[in-house]
């Protein structure tokens, strides 16, 4: 077998392993609605608290986890909750009671916590499932994508197979990193979701094999442009996810915990809207600020390739609209009326317009950016 | 902060007061109001969104059809291919839409509105630079982050407390000052309020300014640059930047000829090297490079190379590699065997293997006016149809075959004509096609009468050419400045939280102190519970660590 033979087996496997993290994931999703609606109380970290005493105030307020009763669920629950808690000062302290309760006298029992009012926490088997798989597929992926490397003698983005490739290994990448900050596990079943999507179109329609490069793309621009460009995108895939999540959760908080909104229980065991509206923002605006390097670079790279740093070219018209939709994003954020769900909407049409840039852009459209190797 | 009224951080708008009547009364607005409601309307978040969003919208068609200055081919081929909806499409500029009255006319909104909004900013924060962080409230515990300590003994007084957190704070970089008072009591209170992160403003504001910088740089600064384009075979003709020696021009509004930095560059030798392995990538492009000497005015002649990613920065001007051919040298003499033209003309490529097309014209000299169009092929094969093709973009077994008309060129009737196409209206068909006479087929070296004994042809060798492109932009430095500061300006507004941080110290009767933490968020700031945290943690470390000693109350 040749080194891209490899590659390509890697790859596959890569995506078998995925597809296991997508499993677990939606598993651990549908037992989060399970668990709701059966009264229990489930934390961002998917652990579930069987509050044996006080199971009738628990099944009637199913929208207070953070309050009194979630405030134990959090002691055993791995720091991550707590990172989420810190935007809210209820969740802070809510961490640091159930901490001291915990040391207060706390067992363990059939792989639940007892804590010390007799409440059993579980924590999710199906979720960390999930994160072992992504992190397999993940390792899988990266050597998939250096084999290719290896065997083209070059970075392995330079055309639209290749940046499939390192692009979903870097919305991976950045989902796992950011997992070690605040605890996004919940966004596994998108993530894993949207990189099988887009690596199967890309395996079934963009294989191509390794070619040299073409002059043009002879520079360093070509590591350090698409390589960014690839970065901002893999943050606003998650922010987009959130903000995703956030039009979902503020419908929900719309109409009222009593409501059974669109059957998604499991929101219930989520950050509410407010939470999740910071999160995107801190999401997005790391992406708005690789695409704004990418915009540049870009121009940069131009001026030494083609002659100039700005023609108008379909690619740069759409790298353009992206920045301009996020900034629009940011600027709503900051406005008044346009907080909350008007300004999350902007961010999904933004990452609407990735997508149509990468997929659509490069395949159908002409101009000097003709670099997809089909 | 002076931000538009309706940043969501700014107080709410007041709604209309009733009067005594209960009526309720607008203010009437003069002429002066009228132009101050609207200048606050432009230069309110909501009409900046709004605009952004316009501008992001108003930028897609261009994208959907072709645009005159990047693909002025693809113009005309839309009005061949749509030639009743085209010239709708034209009326509004849809081919130009980047220069559009529309498109500007939004982005110049834009920027007088960003030009609006960023002045009184600017102002109210060089103001805010040099103002003190304010009092400190009265209830600390309602803030972010509040913690209440207790020290083990009086550690110097709530004055020296609050000085030792007065350093600390100074040391990671907050604006402090300090306040102190005795209660009712007589126990003296102390606290420090502290405010650090002015630079978040101050790289909006640069962010928002260097944009500017941008709009202005582009639209003045681009006319006084210039670009054109000049073919150069090898060994052929030299270049010197003249307005003359350009195949096209375009200079921008304040060009003057003596812009142009005269100097010379002459193409020694085209290497364009290709993929030989025989598998997908079989004949693509590896590499190209133009080995040229160049000369300044004054100065000994250069050896330089331009590659693709490349280019010669030369007299000011930049000079790229942008595209290269085939340029079969051909001569052609009367019947007595005087030679009536001889010259590499430059070929079009058409395919990915270099088949490429080219017009030969020959005004004078011959018995009649004669056109050829000519076919070159690098690496020439025969289809089982006949037809010929190329199979490899080097020149490993060229062929070249021309066809012959005979009529009148058009060169006498003032049109300019360009020289890559042959006009046959008035011309008639010698060679080639219906005319049942074999096209004239030559390889290097070889000779061939041409048809009616009008003389004969020959293909005396096989060049290559680039083509250039020459730019000169005096701006692009101050562009590059600009988007630099732009970027920097962004992370530091982005990311360098604004925050405020207060201590206080009050004396308990039992010789204790309390010392109270708290902070304000200005903006967004996911951290500050855990920086004020922070804080307490270092100040209690370094209130344990003075010597009791020292104490003496
Ligand atoms: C060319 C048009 C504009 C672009 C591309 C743009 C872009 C941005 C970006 C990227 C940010 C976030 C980064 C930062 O805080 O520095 C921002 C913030 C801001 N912009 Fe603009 N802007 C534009 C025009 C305007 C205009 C016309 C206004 C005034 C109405 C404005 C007011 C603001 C304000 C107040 C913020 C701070 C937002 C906050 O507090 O979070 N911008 N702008």
């Amino acid at each position: 077998m040749t080194l891209d033979e490899y590659s390509i087996f890697f790859l596959y496997a890569a995506m078998a392993v995925y597809a296991l993290a997508f499993i677990a994931f939606a598993l651990d999703l549908a037992r989060r609605s399970a668990q709701v609606s059966a009264g229990n109380s489930v934390s961002v970290d998917g652990t579930v608290t069987t509050a044996a005493k006080v199971l009738e105030t628990v099944g009637a307020g199913a929208v207070g986890i953070a309050g009194a009763a979630g405030g134990v669920a959090v002691a055993g629950a791995p720091a991550g909750a707590g990172a989420v808690g810190t935007d809210a000062p209820d969740g802070g302290r809510a961490s640091s009671a159930g901490a001291s309760a915990g040391s207060g006298g706390t067992g363990t029992l059939k792989g639940g916590r007892v804590a010390a009012d007799g409440s059993v926490s579980r924590r999710s088997l199906s979720l960390r499932l999930g994160m072992a798989f992504t992190i397999i597929g993940f390792l899988l992926e990266v050597t998939a994508d250096v084999l290719r490397g290896i065997a083209a003698q070059r970075v392995p983005w330079a055309n639209m197979y290749e940046f499939s490739m390192t692009g979903t290994v870097l919305i991976i990448g950045v989902f796992l990193v950011v997992n070690t900050r605040v605890d996004l596990r919940f966004l596994g079943t998108f993530i894993t979701g949207l990189v099988l999507i887009l690596l199967g179109i890309s395996t079934v329609n963009y294989y191509v094999v390794i070619a040299p490069l073409p002059p043009a793309l002879q520079s360093a621009w070509l590591v350090i442009h698409v390589f960014v460009a690839s970065l901002g995108t893999a943050f606003f895939a998650l922010g987009f996810a959130l903000s995703g999540i956030q039009l979902l959760q503020s419908r929900r908080e719309v109409l009222g915990g009593a409501t059974k909104f669109l059957k998604l229980k499991f929101l219930a065991s989520l950050p509410d809207s407010t939470k999740l509206e910071n999160l995107a923002y801190r999401v997005n605006i790391v992406g708005f600020v690789f695409w704004t390097f990418t915009l540049i670079a870009g121009a940069i790279w131009a001026e030494r390739a083609w002659g100039r740093y700005w023609g108008w070219d379909t690619k740069e018209v759409w790298t353009f609209i992206i920045w301009v939709i996020y900034a629009g994003y940011i600027h709503a954020r900051a406005t008044r009326g346009w907080r909350g769900s008007r300004s999350a909407w902007l961010a999904i049409i933004g990452f609407g317009a990735v997508l149509f840039n990468f997929g659509v852009v490069n395949v159908f459209f002409h101009g000097l950016h003709s670099y997809s190797g089909l | 902060m002076s931000r538009p009224s309706d940043h969501f951080d700014s107080p709410a708008p007041q709604a209309p007061q009733p009067d005594d009547d209960g009526n309720i009364v607008q203010p009437k607005l003069g002429l002066v109001g009228w132009l101050r409601w609207f200048w606050r309307q432009l230069t309110s978040m909501r009409t900046a969104l709004f605009l952004l969003l316009l501008l992001a919208l108003a930028a897609v068609p261009g994208s959907l059809v072709p645009q005159r200055a990047a693909d002025p081919n693809g113009v005309t081929q839309y009005f061949t291919d749509n030639p009743s909806l085209a010239p709708i499409l034209d009326k509004f500029q849809a081919f130009d839409v980047y220069t559009s009255v529309w498109f500007s006319s939004i982005y110049l909104l834009l920027f007088i509105s960003l030009v609006g909004c960023v002045i009184p900013r600017a102002k109210h924060h060089f103001d805010a630079l040099r103002a003190k962080p304010p009092r400190t409230p009265a209830r600390l515990s309602r803030l972010a982050g509040f913690q209440k300590r207790t020290t083990a003994t009086n550690v110097g007084g709530a004055v020296a407390a609050v000085d030792s957190a007065r350093k600390l704070l100074r040391k990671s970089g907050y604006r402090v000052v300090v306040f102190s008072a005795a209660d009712k009591s007589g126990r003296e209170t102390a606290s420090v309020s502290a405010e650090r992160g002015y630079a978040r403003e101050t790289g909006n504001l640069v962010f928002h300014a260097a944009l500017v910088g941008i709009l202005i740089t582009v639209g003045v600064g681009g006319g006084f640059g210039y670009s054109g384009q000049r073919v150069v075979v090898e060994n052929g003709g030299v270049f010197v930047n003249t307005l003359a020696a350009y195949d096209s021009f375009n200079p921008g509004r304040f060009f003057t000829d003596n812009s142009l930095d005269p100097y010379s560059i002459k193409l020694d030798q085209f290497t364009a090297t290709y993929e030989t392995k025989a598998d997908g990538a079989f004949g693509q492009p590896i590499d190209y490079n133009a080995e040229v000497t160049t000369q300044e005015q004054g100065q000994t002649p250069q050896q330089s190379d331009i590659k693709v990613n490349s280019p010669l920065r030369i007299g000011g001007t930049d000079v790229y590699l942008l595209g290269n051919g085939y340029a079969p040298q051909i001569t052609v003499k009367d019947p007595t065997g005087k030679v009536v033209f001889t010259d590499s003309v430059p070929f079009l490529p058409q395919d990915a293997n270099l088949t490429s097309v080219g017009v030969v014209k020959i005004p004078d000299g011959l018995a009649a006016q004669i056109g050829m169009i000519g076919f070159f092929y690098p690496t020439q094969a025969t289809s089982t149809t006949g037809a010929f093709y190329s199979t490899y973009p080097d020149d490993d077994y060229p062929v070249l075959t021309l066809n012959v008309y005979d009529g009148d060129l058009g060169l006498n009737g003032g049109v300019p004509t360009s020289v890559y196409s042959l006009n046959t209206d008035k011309m008639t068909q010698l060679t080639g096609g219906t005319t049942g006479v074999d096209s004239i087929q030559l390889k290097p070296g070889d000779s061939q009468a041409l048809p009616g004994g009008l003389g004969t042809i020959s293909f005396d060798a096989v060049k290559r050419y680039a083509s250039l492109d020459i730019h000169h932009d005096p701006t692009q430095g101050w562009v590059l400045l600009f988007a630099a500061s732009a970027l920097a300006g962004l992370l530091i507004s982005l990311f360098i939280p604004r925050r405020r941080v207060w201590v206080k110290a009050t004396e308990n009767s039992d010789g204790t102190l309390s010392l109270e933490y708290a902070g304000l968020a200005r903006g967004e700031d996911p951290r500050l519970a855990a920086a004020v945290a922070e804080i307490a943690e270092r100040h209690s470390k370094v209130l344990s660590d003075v010597p009791a000693a020292d104490t003496n109350t």
